[in-house]
């Protein structure tokens, strides 16, 4: 054992010793490195390797334009293998030992948090692509991808505006996500005057696949007379079963409408769509977007890939939009500093693919248009209902605790500030 | 893009709506005049449009209502005009809506699609209903009924009456015999003609039965200082306290009609003596002892009495308060008459929807077992029969429902394909089943423990390389179409066919279980030795055969369960690690050795967990957790399972 | 039989030395106390990898020596980690809303203090309400006993009810594994109280310690090597004396130890309770080096993974144990972290990160077929013991008994 030991040690700090001497240290000046914290086994590996494969295009289409400072991209690849705590311990390896200037990854907000005490202790910088549930502002992420009231409020303002639903069923995954997005959407439907009645909740495990009670009890919820609809965060593989067992119970988008916050492209090449058209999804970023940004951005992709079928998503806009944004930043700043980097970040505006430009808060979340879409025979989304750019808010204005919090890190230099005691109430985020 | 449509819009309305009106038709024209609203295309602006369009009396009405719904009405970005858009060589053939003339074919980039929501839609096909109930195409009826159905108007009410008399076909009339019933029911002038609509549905445990009459039964909660006016449909007089009306409750209604005085939050009274702090000193305490809650109290006492703050409100305060009002809930409607009939009704039909919901959860229940059962069939066979573990079994469950995805890339035809993929299933799982036990499990027979640990290793080997061939991302499996749909007796108790034929799948390999054990040689041998080896091998029969047919019988079996799951759920790498645990768990529960043990060990913890699902709604992990919980106390009194074999069978 | 317990068992002597060199070494190395050469997230690895050590010690005592496959033995290794990670979240807590409270212009009540640590552990699912299950969470003593207390007593009734029916071999087994999937998902539900699926996070971060990480991480290690040193010498004492023949006796051959007259569910009740226990303070030390704990970690396939470990390390000797816990989980470590070099095949390149779980599948197969042993057995042909002959038959009848070609004494 000693023995094994010994040799994996010693081949480490080989390593390690080659990294701060000889030619890696040469190799350093010449490049500036970009980290990619992606999974590429374990459960999220599908959603995570795309966002990977985009990371190293946009890599590559940055060197071939000359690079940044005059200097070469070099993508760094770790896998966290789906591995919550790994993701902490691959986010210090990349700061330490591999020293990235900045990193791109996660996708599930536990994996986040694992990461944060990290890069707050080490002062990296984190580009995060994922919609997620709020409630958070690290000094050292950028949140790329929708905060609630970015995707889940327009979407619920859909819902009563456009559908006139009544009554909600609030179904879910039991994670953090749909818990906290449930909780913002409760209290803001009850805001709205729906009463709490009116509105159903329930939560399923990872992966549930016997869904003919919960779609029987979401028909029942018709019975008072009022117009029914139902707000999906079912997450991953359980979205099969439940569009199965909803098209087999005959519930046309007419009768009761379905808006899903995670069934993207991807998600619906595992389906028949033919049963489900005209049920929604909110996103920022739907790929039969209309512009010529998006157009170039899917034939790169496609070269890229070498696979005219893939599909392209939300999180890889996020990523396009966050890379870009950082890449104009570090030229702004002249230097890959963190600090320099992060002030040269605020404000900063570049072109969303679906036309438009994404604009970066003091806040570290992007403003950005949302995008309703229904859903098509041929898998695809069409789009109808897009609104004005949202700015991305970090604590949400729907809950007692948090609509008296705010983030600002530019004048306030506070992620979390009381405005009614006017104190910061902490610096480094609580995870 | 939408916003190209702004910037076309803002020039529209300028440059067009002066010039435009006297070149172009009359429909075109009424659609001109509200071309903003139409653009814009939402619900809250629509409406003038639609009823300008409805009650135009121009006889394209009906056709532009009908393409604008279908999604098949565009507009010409050149100059506005909205047009009705066919796909063509090149692009999309323009029909003018007045003339019914084929104005060209023009290039997608020169026209825009208007796409109505689903909200808009409703709309507009209530505004058709008056057209199409009368429309010589029975299609065309029957989608004004629904649109009635989806969107009960008042309004609706007259021209469905007139039409009922010429209807034709008798599955429409009847349902529009209905529909009068339930619109009567809501919106009819003559309180007596709707309780007689009542009378008449009472019984009917439709959704849009109920759906009709709980609101004549909705209540608002109200509250008056003193009595209760005159002429309120009273439905019940609360009293503060009570279950139905908590104190606290009652009197944040007070203060919410502001007929109280809001209590003094503890982030109130912090926020009030803050605001109050002088020379470091607050109602007379030093601000260093504000730390506890009786201070703070004591100190705002000190500033109300001085009047700089509201009074303190106590709990006498709000007892007082309370004694002053009366709350009650009230109907909408008025009348006490249609109230009392509506509840009437609805408690008729109450009794009625509750038994139907219990047999509608026995068929949820019954289904989930027959998937339970299903998937421990093969478990039964080689864990029950040959006490051999097989921890990959969840894994010859994926092989079965892959090998039926890759037959459904090969064979397009659905029905086919799933005709050519269970015995596939069947002959892909036996040989895996057949390599298993030659390679691996003939060499642990009587050390169960390795067997788990080894057959362990082979299902993540096997997992993983299902990924490493498929992916990790889900792979459909699509049910041929005869299997679409569900099987509705009525509104509450429905069962997806695909559910349905699960469960005679389950009975089909029930029977053949039985039949291969008690009917057949390789039945009879494979008890022998599953009974006492040496003695069967004493007797002529092959052990080494014997095992490995079994063996290789249980895994077809699971195989083609595999086929059936991936039908209903979904095709992945991990899903049997889904089902392994549930699976054992139903042998163990039902008792090794026996096939009723595994039927029966499937219904209960297929009933168990949708009586649990039922008595908490909200959270179906719950139920999982509870019912394992529950089956690890069973075990504890019934260690060998609900049916436990006795005698020289029990081994050990 | 009067020599002492050292004379007795030499590898104890042996292992502990070992363990102390390879502390020292890493010490030295290592960049908060020594010459830098082994990254701070290397010394993490290497002091997780400890406690999975010792949590694997744990699992060959109730396997190896008494035949009890627990499949549920990560569930108390998690609970452990839950009860330390409790007490690190709400003392971290506590201190940043106090820092917080303190800048007001009063005083904050004990409420409000309480009210300020609930908003922050549960804003995050929702909620801002403590839960009855976080009732000691402020005593750090307090969460210190309950590391022991709660895995003990799981343990305790768990083993009670189940011994008490006489539920053996693969039923016990699939029984310890319902309990741990049991345990994941209520833990997975947010009205568990301990955060649902996020679980609890930040727990590197000490409260009260502004020491760097690099420094940290050698306490840690530090901990688990000396948790691990006597762990071992627990677990070697355990089985050396009478009682360690007892249990080995019900290992072979349950019955005849019955009828000898011991009652046999109280020693393997009482030797399973010692192992939740053992796994329990080794999952206290594991979750503050992974920085987070949550329900994933203790599901079933965990504590199968841990089986696995002692039965490619050598189940019934304690050093095969604690190899098979470092090397399997090292190279697992390695092959998923993208560091081994991919084999071009010419056709296929075999990429690690996509085969290295079927190589360990298949080597769970071969270890079972051809080295029951395993890779301690290489120990036997060093020290070359002559194995008694017992004509190919095992040792007992009993499902858990030892084969003679596994057995080296």
């Amino acid at each position: 054992m000693t023995f094994l030991k010994s040799t994996l040690t010693g081949t480490l700090a080989g390593t390690l010793v080659a990294a701060s001497l000889g030619t890696a240290a040469m190799a350093d000046e010449h490049t500036i490195k970009v980290g990619v914290l992606h999974s590429l086994s374990g459960t999220m590996a599908i959603s995570e390797t795309t966002l990977k494969d985009t990371m190293l295009m946009l890599v590559e289409q940055q060197n071939a334009k000359g690079g940044l400072l005059g200097k070469q991209l070099e993508a760094v690849v770790v896998d966290p293998a789906s591995d919550w705590p790994l993701f902490a311990e691959k986010a210090r390896e990349l700061l330490t030992v591999h020293e990235v200037d900045v990193m791109f990854g996660n996708w599930t907000s536990v994996s986040r948090k694992s990461v944060l005490p990290v890069i707050e202790e080490l002062n990296g910088l984190l580009f995060y692509p994922v919609q997620y549930e709020g409630e958070e502002s690290s000094k050292n992420v950028f949140y790329t991808g929708a905060a609630p009231n970015q995707q889940a409020i327009p979407a619920t303002d859909y819902f009563l505006e456009e559908l006139g639903v009544e009554k909600f069923a609030l179904l879910g995954t039991d994670y953090v996500y749909p818990r906290t997005t449930n909780n913002i959407l409760e209290s803001y439907l009850e805001g709205k005057g729906i009463a709490s009645e009116d509105i159903f909740v329930n939560y399923t495990p990872f992966g549930h696949s016997d869904w003919s009670k919960i779609v029987a009890d979401v028909v029942a919820l018709g019975a008072d007379g009022k117009k029914v609809g139902v707000i999906s965060t079912i997450n991953g593989d359980a979205n099969i079963g439940f569009y199965k067992e909803l098209a087999a119970a005959g519930i046309s988008a007419d009768d009761i409408p379905v808006v899903a916050f995670s069934v993207g492209e991807e998600e619906l090449s595992g389906l028949d769509t033919s049963n489900l058209v005209g049920h929604l999804a909110a996103w920022n970023y739907f790929m039969s977007a209309d512009s010529p940004e998006n157009a170039e951005f899917i034939e790169t992709w496609h070269a890229f890939i070498g696979d005219e079928a893939r599909v392209t998503n939300d999180p890889m806009e996020a990523h396009y939009i966050g890379f870009n944004m950082w890449v104009a930043a570090v030229e702004a700043a002249g230097t890959t500093d963190v600090d320099a980097v992060r002030s040269a970040m605020y404000g900063l505006e570049y072109p969303n693919l679906t036309g438009g430009t994404a604009v970066m808060g003091v806040n570290h979340h992007l403003s950005k248009p949302v995008l309703i879409g229904e859903i098509q025979a041929d898998g695809q989304f069409d789009i109808i209902s897009e609104t004005d750019p949202v700015p991305g808010d970090a604590w949400t204005d729907f809950l007692p605790e948090s609509a008296v919090l705010e983030s600002d890190w530019k004048d306030l230099g506070c992620g979390m500030y009381n405005t009614e005691t006017k104190t910061c109430v902490q610096i480094l985020s609580n995870y | 893009m939408i916003r190209v449509i702004a910037a076309t819009l803002a020039l529209l309305l300028t440059s067009f709506s002066v010039s435009a009106q006297d070149t172009t038709g009359a429909i075109q024209q009424v659609l001109q005049e509200h071309s903003a609203a139409i653009l814009k295309s939402s619900r809250m602006t629509i409406g003038p449009a639609i009823d300008a369009v409805a009650d135009s009396g121009l006889e394209q009405a009906q056709a532009v209502l009908q393409a604008w719904s279908d999604k098949n009405m565009w507009v010409r970005e050149a100059d506005g005009l909205f047009f009705r858009a066919t796909e063509a060589e090149g692009g999309y053939s323009l029909t003018d809506f007045d003339t019914g003339e084929v104005v060209g074919v023009f290039d997608k980039d020169a026209l825009d699609q208007i796409k109505p929501n689903s909200g808009i839609r409703a709309l507009i096909g209530t505004a058709l209903v008056q057209f199409q109930l009368k429309d010589p195409d029975p299609l065309r009826r029957q989608e004004a009924l629904t649109s009635i159905s989806r969107a009960p108007d008042p309004a609706l009410l007259k021209p469905l009456r007139n039409s009922i008399e010429m209807e034709t076909d008798p599955t429409l009339r009847a349902q529009k015999l209905r529909q009068e019933r339930l619109l009567t029911i809501g919106y009819d002038a003559d309180s007596d003609a709707r309780v007689q609509a009542m009378a008449d549905m009472s019984g009917d445990l439709s959704v849009d039965v109920r759906a009709a009459l709980n609101p004549l039964v909705a209540t608002r909660r109200a509250v008056v200082q003193g009595d209760v006016p005159e002429g309120t449909n009273v439905a019940r007089i609360l009293t503060p306290g009570s279950d139905a009306l908590p104190r606290v409750e009652a009197y944040d209604m007070l203060v919410a009609a502001d007929l109280a005085q809001p209590r003094v939050t503890n982030a109130a009274m912090r926020a009030a003596l803050e605001a109050n702090i002088a020379d470091g000193r607050v109602g007379g305490v030093s601000v260093q002892q504000l730390g506890s809650d009786a201070v703070r109290r004591a100190a705002y006492i000190a500033l109300a009495d001085a009047g700089t703050v509201p009074p303190f409100i106590s709990e006498e305060t709000v007892q007082e308060t309370l004694d002053g009002f009366t709350f009650y809930d009230a109907y909408a409607d008025p009348s006490r008459q249609i109230t009392d009939a509506a509840n009437d009704a609805l408690n008729a039909i109450k009794l009625k929807v509750g038994l139907n919901q219990a047999a509608d959860l026995t068929l949820d229940a019954l289904s989930l077992a027959s998937i339970y059962f299903l998937a421990a069939i093969g478990l039964a066979i080689t864990f029950g029969v040959m006490g051999v573990i097989n921890m990959a079994h969840g894994e010859f469950i994926m092989m079965g429902a892959y090998t039926g995805y890759v037959v459904q890339q090969i064979v397009p035809n659905h029905t086919l394909s799933i005709i050519v993929a269970i015995p596939l299933a069947f002959a892909v799982t036996f040989a895996a089943g057949v390599a298993m036990e030659r390679l691996v499990i003939r060499w642990l027979y009587n050390r169960p423990l390795e067997t788990l640990l080894a057959t362990f290793g082979i299902s993540i080997a096997l997992q993983q390389l299902a990924k490493n061939i498929f992916g990790t991302q889900a792979r459909p499996l699509t049910a041929p179409a005869w299997l679409d749909g569900a099987l509705t007796l009525n509104d509450v108790v429905s069962i997806s066919y695909i559910r349905i034929a699960i469960f005679f799948l389950a009975l089909f390999f029930l029977a053949v279980f039985l039949f291969i054990m008690k009917r057949t040689r390789l039945g009879l041998e494979t008890r022998a030795v599953t009974q006492n080896p040496r003695m069967a091998a004493s007797m002529g029969i092959n052990p080494g055969r014997v095992n490995m047919l079994t063996f290789g019988l249980g895994s077809g079996i699971a195989g083609v369960a595999g086929v059936a799951i991936g039908l209903f759920a979904k095709v992945t790498s991990e899903m049997g690690s889904d089902y392994i645990v549930q699976s054992f768990m139903t042998v163990v529960v039902g008792g090794v050795g026996n096939i009723w043990g595994t039927l029966a060990g499937a219904t209960m913890i297929g009933f168990l967990q949708k009586g649990i699902e039922w008595g908490n709604p909200s959270n179906t992990l719950a139920a999982q957790t509870y019912m394992i919980i529950f089956i690890i106390i069973f075990i504890q009194f019934r260690p060998r399972g609900i049916i436990a074999l006795k005698g020289r069978a029990a081994g050990d | 039989m009067n020599r002492s317990f050292v004379a007795r068992n030499p590898s104890v002597l042996i292992f502990l030395a070992l363990l102390a060199l390879f502390t020292l070494g890493v010490t030295v190395l290592s960049e908060g106390f020594g010459v830098g050469m082994i990254s701070t997230s290397f010394v993490k690895t290497l002091g997780k990898t400890l406690c999975l050590c010792l949590v694997a010690v744990a699992m060959d005592l109730i396997w190896g020596f008494a035949g009890i496959l627990s499949l549920g033995h990560f569930a108390f290794f998690g609970l452990g980690g839950y009860m330390i990670g409790m007490w690190l979240m709400y003392e971290r807590t506590r201190l940043i809303v106090v820092d917080a409270l303190a800048q007001g212009s009063m005083p904050p009540t004990p409420q409000e203090v309480v009210d300020g640590i609930g908003n922050q552990i549960f804003g995050v699912v929702g909620s801002s309400e403590f839960p009855l299950v976080w009732a000691f969470a402020d005593s750090l003593v307090l969460q210190l006993a309950l590391v022991v207390a709660v895995p003990g007593l799981l343990a305790l009734v768990f083993g009670w009810l189940a011994f008490r029916s006489r539920v053996t071999g693969v039923y016990l087994s699939i029984l310890t594994q319902a309990m741990t999937l049991a345990l994941a998902l209520y833990l997975f539900q947010n009205d568990s109280g301990l955060r649902g699926n996020n679980g609890l996070s930040g727990l590197q971060n000490l409260p009260n310690v502004t020491a760097s990480q690099d420094v940290v991480s050698m306490w840690f290690f530090w901990g688990s090597a000396l948790a691990l040193g006597s762990g071992y010498l627990l677990a070697a004492w355990v089985v050396s004396g009478k009682f360690g023949s007892v249990i080995r006796g019900i290992r072979d051959n349950e019955a005849r130890v019955r009828f000898l007259g011991y009652s046999v569910e109280a020693y393997k009740l009482a030797l399973f309770t010692l192992t939740a226990c053992i796994a329990g303070i080794a999952g206290a030390l594991y979750y503050p080096q992974a920085g987070i704990i949550n329900p994933a970690e203790i599901a079933p396939i965990a504590s199968i993974y841990l089986a696995v470990w002692v039965a490619i390390g050598g189940r019934g000797r304690l050093y095969g144990a604690v190899i098979g816990a470092a090397v399997v989980s090292l190279l697992s470590t390695w092959f998923t972290g993208g560091q081994a070099p991919d084999i071009p095949l010419g056709f296929y390149t075999v990429k690690w990160v996509d085969w290295w779980l079927v190589l360990l599948g298949l080597s769970f197969v071969g270890v079972t077929l051809f080295a029951p042993q395993g890779i301690g057995g290489l120990v036997d042909l060093i020290s070359d013991r002559l194995r008694p002959d017992r004509h190919g038959a095992d040792l007992g009848p009993d499902q858990g008994s030892l084969r003679e070609k596994e057995a080296h004494k």
